[in-house]
């Protein structure tokens, strides 16, 4: 009973491919697949449109839609129809071709980074020997059609939003991929199922998951904060900052490429908070060793769910950094530290079980923070403010 | 030889055609990452995972986002007035023409050495990086070297340009 509701989805598939003749059931089976999460993950993108804009509004002590169904349930099919039904235009000296393909190639490499994800036990679309590899090689194409869009409009606004874009994303995208080299080099392997089998395993009922070591902690800090600048969220969204720059390098797109870059943006949400739930969180494992009993995807959209309630939550808290302070802190402070956690981690694999390298790695990483912080602090001579023409 | 195959190569010999024959230097600049990907594809084929993914990492979602970088950063974008065509083209294809030949001579006698009952070998990430550590130490080693002075040299140059400008 508990097998058959964690591997449900997993028996559906079996059943409806096998009406199939044989030679045509793994075509159809990744097919089925492919077009599960096609269709599952534009759903929760609509619910996360609603709980952003709810859960903005609470946290600035306002209401958020409430008039389109039931607490507004109901305003993001509103918002679809509109943005269907909404003119199409494109500036007469646009690049015509290239301004149709950028939302097309954003939301095509945004949606291949699913096929990667176990979503649960025995879920995930290809079990790719370089999964993460795959991954961060979808990332990477992302970027391209930002730029494509960026630049295709012949709008100043645009070219600068585009420009900062790509430039925030390649800074981000090595903290990024430095914050995963981490989990690679305890578990051994790239692929994402062992990574999530390695955490799978329980200590006097607490898991193994990565984040409850402290080169995972500080590794998953850095990587939701790379996450956050690399889906251009705020603190990080100057490229799309609505009292910036217009609106960035979505400036010239209306009606439906408008609402393809918003749905590319909240999956890319989605798709890299999955990656972090698979790295650190522990993917489709339980908190505690007497909670397995609920099926596993439950566990994973779970985590997701949360992981972007916490995205919402840093939007409606931070304010926004500017440019040169976001490329700062990316180079001189964040890239630092992963490096010093890839050491730490080094340091954890060869000294030993035991609680001495609980204490030593936990020490570098929290001197190093501590010093790096007070050191950069120090540096900006912060004094009291003064004003330059009021006085 | 299969219809896989035939599509990714006139995909990739596509792209490269694109690259060279538009007119718009941003527009061959994204022809040439549809080459590249052709090449990634390419090697997905033949199994190659690890090479597969590096090449789109490295190659699309670096070398191309230079590429354009540096044409819009100087004026390349422009349409060139002279046309695109130079005007040492004979020289240019007697080139070309040559180094076809070399390479088309060495593939052709490596394939005549292989067996018609070769596999191509399966090879996980695990066997790259354990070969990478052991045998192919020094050539990393170097490549980090290489990497470092890069960095350091562009910071470089991105500093002296500062302080000329502020003189």
């Amino acid at each position: 009973m508990i097998e058959t509701s964690d591997q449900i989805f997993v028996l559906l598939l079996h059943w409806l491919v096998s009406f199939l003749p044989a030679p045509w059931q793994p075509v159809a089976s990744a097919v089925l697949c492919a077009a599960a999460i096609v269709c599952l993950f534009p759903a929760l993108f609509a619910l996360a449109v609603w709980l952003e804009r709810k859960g903005l509004g609470r946290m600035q002590n306002r209401l958020g839609p409430n008039r389109v169904g039931p607490f507004g349930l109901l305003q993001p099919i509103a918002d679809g129809i509109k943005s269907l039904t909404k003119e199409d235009i494109v500036p007469l000296s646009a690049d015509a071709a290239v301004h149709f393909l950028a939302p097309v190639v954003l939301v095509v490499t945004v949606f291949m980074g699913f096929a990667v994800l176990p979503m649960g036990r025995n879920m995930v679309l290809v079990d790719l020997d370089a999964g993460l590899l795959f991954y961060f090689a979808m990332g990477a194409s992302t970027e391209l059609a930002v730029f494509m869009a960026g630049w295709s409009s012949r709008n100043k606004y645009s070219l600068l939003g585009a420009m900062r874009a790509v430039a925030q994303m390649i800074s981000y995208e090595v903290v990024l991929l430095l914050s995963s080299v981490v989990v690679v080099m305890i578990t051994g392997s790239l692929s994402l199922t062992r990574i999530v089998e390695a955490q799978n395993h329980y200590t006097w009922g607490l898991p193994h998951w990565y984040i409850f070591t402290p080169w995972g902690l500080a590794g998953f800090v850095m990587y939701a904060i790379a996450a956050t600048a690399e889906t251009n969220r705020s603190p990080f969204d100057l490229p799309e900052g609505e009292s910036e720059l217009v609106a960035g390098y979505h400036t010239e797109y209306s009606g439906f490429k408008f609402a393809l870059f918003f749905l590319g943006e909240y999956v890319a949400m989605f798709s890299i908070s999955g990656l972090g739930t698979t790295l650190f969180l522990g993917g489709w494992s339980a908190p505690f060793s007497f909670l397995t009993w609920v099926p596993s995807w439950i566990w994973f959209f779970s985590k997701l769910m949360l992981s972007i309630f916490v995205f919402i939550w840093l939007r409606g808290t931070l304010p926004r950094l500017r440019q040169d302070q976001l490329m700062n802190f990316a180079w001189k402070f964040v890239l630092p530290m992963c490096l010093l956690n890839l050491l730490v981690t080094g340091l954890w694999r060869f000294l030993g079980d035991g609680w001495l390298r609980w204490v030593v790695c936990s020490a570098i990483l929290l001197l190093a923070y501590v010093g790096i912080a007070l050191g950069e602090q120090r540096k900006k001579h912060i004094g009291p403010r003064s004003y330059r023409y009021a006085e | 030889m299969n219809l896989v195959f035939y599509l990714l190569a006139a995909l990739t010999v596509a792209g490269g055609l694109a690259a060279m024959l538009l007119k718009n230097t941003v527009h061959c600049a994204l022809a040439l990452t549809v080459a590249f990907a052709g090449l990634a594809l390419l090697y997905l084929d033949l199994d190659a995972q690890f090479a597969g993914f590096a090449q789109l990492l490295i190659y699309v979602g670096a070398v191309a986002i230079l590429v354009v970088f540096a044409i819009l950063l100087t004026k390349g974008s422009e349409t060139p007035k002279d046309g695109v065509f130079s005007r040492t083209w004979l020289a240019g294809l007697a080139v070309a023409a040559a180094v076809f030949a070399v390479l088309a001579w060495s593939i052709l006698q490596s394939v005549s050495r292989l067996t018609q009952a070769a596999k191509a070998p399966a090879v996980t990430v695990q066997q790259i990086g354990v070969a990478l550590i052991s045998r192919y130490v020094l050539p990393l080693e170097i490549v980090a070297v290489l990497l470092t002075v890069a960095l350091i040299g562009a910071v470089i140059v991105a500093m002296h340009e500062k302080e000329g400008g502020a003189q």
